[in-house]
Formats: structure tokens, sequence, C-alpha cells
């Protein structure tokens, strides 16, 4: 079942067309990869999913981006409730300065949650979901800038899935880690993909065919092609497709 | 990045190419041996055999070496597994051709009856072989997956040759007890050389593979699943 649609979608920034006529769907509890050179549109896509350019000046969007059959662009949609739904991890970790526990408790308690037992259920649960328990469990009071790159990066992961979103957006998750952190954060997504639809913007071609299930070129604003990964990395049907992935773009 | 995958993949083409070389010159020195008996020929073939050896493994390093330094995709991943899959197909061919020589090499004893060659149509069988391994290089060398299947068809004629030599050999052993090792010795080159055209079978789908990202392998003998639902039953 699709779970987001995009529409004819065309993004501005200022007078520079940045994405041109996108369609796409896609469907819930699959990963999803961007991939294409820089500037060509994909961080500006995956962005508009939770509305992160809302406050760009002078961006403007035409078509629809719906997700489980709503406008999010609607008048009247509330943006925390969105982001609530669709959360986000960013190419550099980015771990509040507080401790481990009051990182991932944080969306809880902005959201009114008061719970303890309950929080700490959660912080549990998310950390344990993001393979970080173990490392963590006899720390949580430390602060999180004691942590290595990678496990703050797989905090911020904890902390977007401790308000249950059933969409993660993922902005180059693991450009800034080791090859061994790198290995955590894909291992992670394939285990997030069984609770959230996964959209992922790489530039890292390995990545993309490991982690996704399906694959969407990008190429100067447009979208070339979007396909099962499968075939995107076997037999891509455009040949700008095929030069990009296979190195000999430009 | 691109500049270096465009070498390593041109070296490796190269490299295929002089295999082919290697092993077509082989199968045409067979011919020429067999058909002369010429047992000095057949002594060179077997000699050239651990060329041939020694190429396949100098590809097979090859190839493992580009997969794991460019970790190849696409079009280009389809070559290097095709070229994997070709050079050892060649290699197989040049092994056939190794067999036939020692044949020839170990038969001091035998004569070759010319009416019983000429009804074998054995000539004909080399030449088929010949002009299928130069189509198909050619195909190779022009990516053109038209000309690789055209060979396809040829292979039919092999199998016809290989079948109807079956037939001549037993007629002929049973009127010529004492020629029985002749008759062994030239069944066992038509095999060698049938053998050889599902090969050079399976060159021509790796090519088309490469090329067109079509599987023709074991086409029509895949059972659908309906088949294999009912098969169950």
């Amino acid at each position: 079942m699709k779970e987001i649609e995009a529409r004819d979608v065309n993004f501005y920034y200022g007078d520079f067309h940045a994405l041109k006529g996108i369609s796409m769907d896609i469907p819930e509890k699959q990963v999803v990869a961007f991939i294409g050179p820089s500037g060509c549109g994909k961080s500006t896509f995956l962005r508009l999913f939770n509305r992160m350019n809302d406050l760009i000046p002078g961006s403007r969007l035409q078509g629809q981006i719906l997700i489980n059959g709503k406008d999010i662009y609607a008048p009247g949609v509330q943006v925390d409730e969105l982001r609530k739904n669709v959360g986000m991890v960013f190419q550099r970790p980015n771990p509040f300065p507080k401790s481990i526990f009051d990182n991932v408790a944080y969306g809880l308690r902005v959201n009114g949650i008061n719970d303890k037992k309950y929080i700490s259920e959660r912080v549990e649960e998310s950390l344990r979901g993001a393979a970080l328990w173990d490392e963590v469990k006899d720390k949580l009071n430390d602060s999180a800038y004691a942590l290595s790159g990678g496990q703050q990066q797989r905090l911020c992961i904890a902390r977007a899935m401790a308000v249950s979103p059933s969409i993660l957006l993922m902005d180059e998750p693991a450009s800034a880690l080791d090859p061994i952190s790198t290995a955590k954060v894909e291992e992670l997504i394939s285990e997030l993909r069984k609770q959230v639809t996964i959209i992922i913007v790489t530039h890292n071609m390995q990545q993309a065919a490991r982690v996704s299930d399906k694959t969407a070129f990008f190429y100067m604003g447009e979208m070339v092609e979007y396909d099962d990964t499968k075939v995107i990395f076997t037999n891509p049907r455009k040949e700008a497709t095929q030069n990009y992935i296979t190195g000999r773009f430009g | 990045m691109v500049k270096f995958i465009e070498s390593e993949l041109n070296h490796l083409r190269e490299e295929v190419n002089h295999m082919w070389t290697l092993v077509y010159a082989q199968m045409e020195l067979a011919s020429k041996a067999v058909l002369s008996l010429d047992r000095n020929l057949a002594q060179q073939i077997v000699v050239r055999e651990r060329w041939v050896d020694a190429e396949e493994l100098k590809i097979d390093s090859e190839i493992e070496d580009f997969i794991a330094l460019y970790t190849p995709v696409a079009v280009d991943l389809r070559f290097v597994l095709a070229m994997l899959k070709i050079n050892n197909d060649l290699e197989r061919i040049g092994d056939y051709a190794n067999g036939i020589a020692k044949l020839v090499k170990d038969s001091s004893s035998i004569k070759l009856n010319g009416e019983l060659v000429e009804k074998l149509c054995l000539e004909e069988m080399f030449r088929v072989v010949l002009e299928m391994m130069s189509g198909l290089k050619n195909a190779l060398l022009a990516e053109d997956p038209v000309a690789a299947t055209g060979v396809l068809g040829m292979d039919d004629r092999l199998d016809e040759l290989k079948k109807a030599s079956d037939e001549i050999l037993v007629e002929y052993a049973k009127e010529n007890l004492e020629e029985m090792g002749l008759c062994m010795s030239l069944g066992s080159i038509f095999r060698k050389l049938e053998r050889t055209g599902d090969h050079l079978t399976n060159i021509a789908e790796e090519i088309v593979f490469y090329i067109d990202a079509k599987v023709l392998k074991h086409r029509g003998k895949i059972p659908s699943s309906e088949e294999k639902n009912s098969d169950m039953e």
C-alpha cells in the first residue's frame, strides 16, 4: 500500500527551479534511496516530506505531497503533528546538549507526556531499537556528547523513533561515519524497515544498493528513473542512470 | 575513477580476446592434426594447452581483482560476469582440442579411412565449430547480440552431424571389428566437438546477457510456477 504520494511536484528557491514535475509513490514499510550528483535536488525533495523547506525565504512549492492520502501542505495542517509522524536524521549527528536519556525522552516530553515510567520504558525500547542500549545502559545520565560519532548518530535515530513515527527521513546518515559505524547504521535501517517507511539520501551507491528496496535517480531537478533497486543496479532503463551508477557521469 | 574503470575493462577485453585467439588456434590445429593424422601438430597442441590454462587463471584473477576493487554494477557487472563465464567455456574448449590432440598423438597404429571420414562429415564438423568460434568472437568485439544469437542455429548442425556419426560408426564397427579402436577414437572426437558446440552456445548466451541483459539460458526448459504446482500435485 502506498504511504507517500508526490504529485507533479515543482519547487523553487526564488527563481531557481530546483525540482521539476516529480511524481512518485512510496509504499509503506519500504526503504527508498534517493541518489544523484550534488545539487540534483534529492535533499530538497526529501525535506519536503516533513516541510523542512518551509522556512527558506523565497521558496515555493507547486503540486501535492500526500501522506496516507492527506495533503501535508493543505491549510490547517499542524507542522508539529506532521513531524511527529515523519522523523528525520541528518548527515552530522546532532544530539542536544543533554544527557543520553534526556535526548531520547525529549520528543515525548515536548509532546506532553509526563509519565516517568512510560518515558523510561520508551527510552529503553528506542535505544534497544537503535542497537545502542547495551553500549549506554550504564551511563544514561552522561552527556550525549561523550558518545562516539557513530553512537551519536544511532542516538539521533533512537530520538527520532521514540515518538513512534511511521516515516523516517535520512539525509546521508552515514556519510560522516567510519565503516563499522556505517555498517551498524545500515543494519539498523534493515531492522527499522519492519516498523517504518524510510527514505534515505545517499552518495554511497553501494549503500543504496544494500539497504533499499527501491531507488530513485535524480539529475538537475528531475527524477530520471525510479524502480526496484535490483533493476536500477543491474539493468537500469535510462542511459543517464547507467552512466551515473557506473561512474561515467559528466 | 572513470578512467581507471575504462582502462581495466579494456585490458580485460584484450585478455579475453587473446584467450579466444589462443583457443581458436588450438582447435584449428586439432582439425589439421586429425585430418592429416599429424602427430607433430598434436604434440604442439598438448604443449600449448598449458598456455591456455595459464591464461584462464590470469583472467580469473584479474576479474576477481576488478570486482573487489571497483564493485561494478549494471553493464560493467554484466560484462565481468560474462567474461568470467566465457573464460571458463573457452578453457573447456581448449581441453577438448587437447583431448583430440592426445587421441591423434597416441594413435600410432590407426590409419584414417578416407571414405569413412568423408561420410562422417568430420571436416564439416570442425569447420562449423571454427565458424561458430570466429562468429562469436566478432559478435563480442562488435557488441552485436543479433550476430551472437545467429550463431546458435549452427549448434543444431553439430548435433545432427554427431547423431549421424553415431549410427555410421556403429555400422562400420560391426563390419570392421579390427578397426574398433579407430571407431572409438572418431566417436570421441565427435563427442568433444559436439560438447564444444554446447560451450559456444553458452558463450553466445553470455554475450547477449552482457549486451541486452537478457537471459537466454535454459529458455523453455524452466517450468513456470503453474507447471511446478501441477508437478507437485
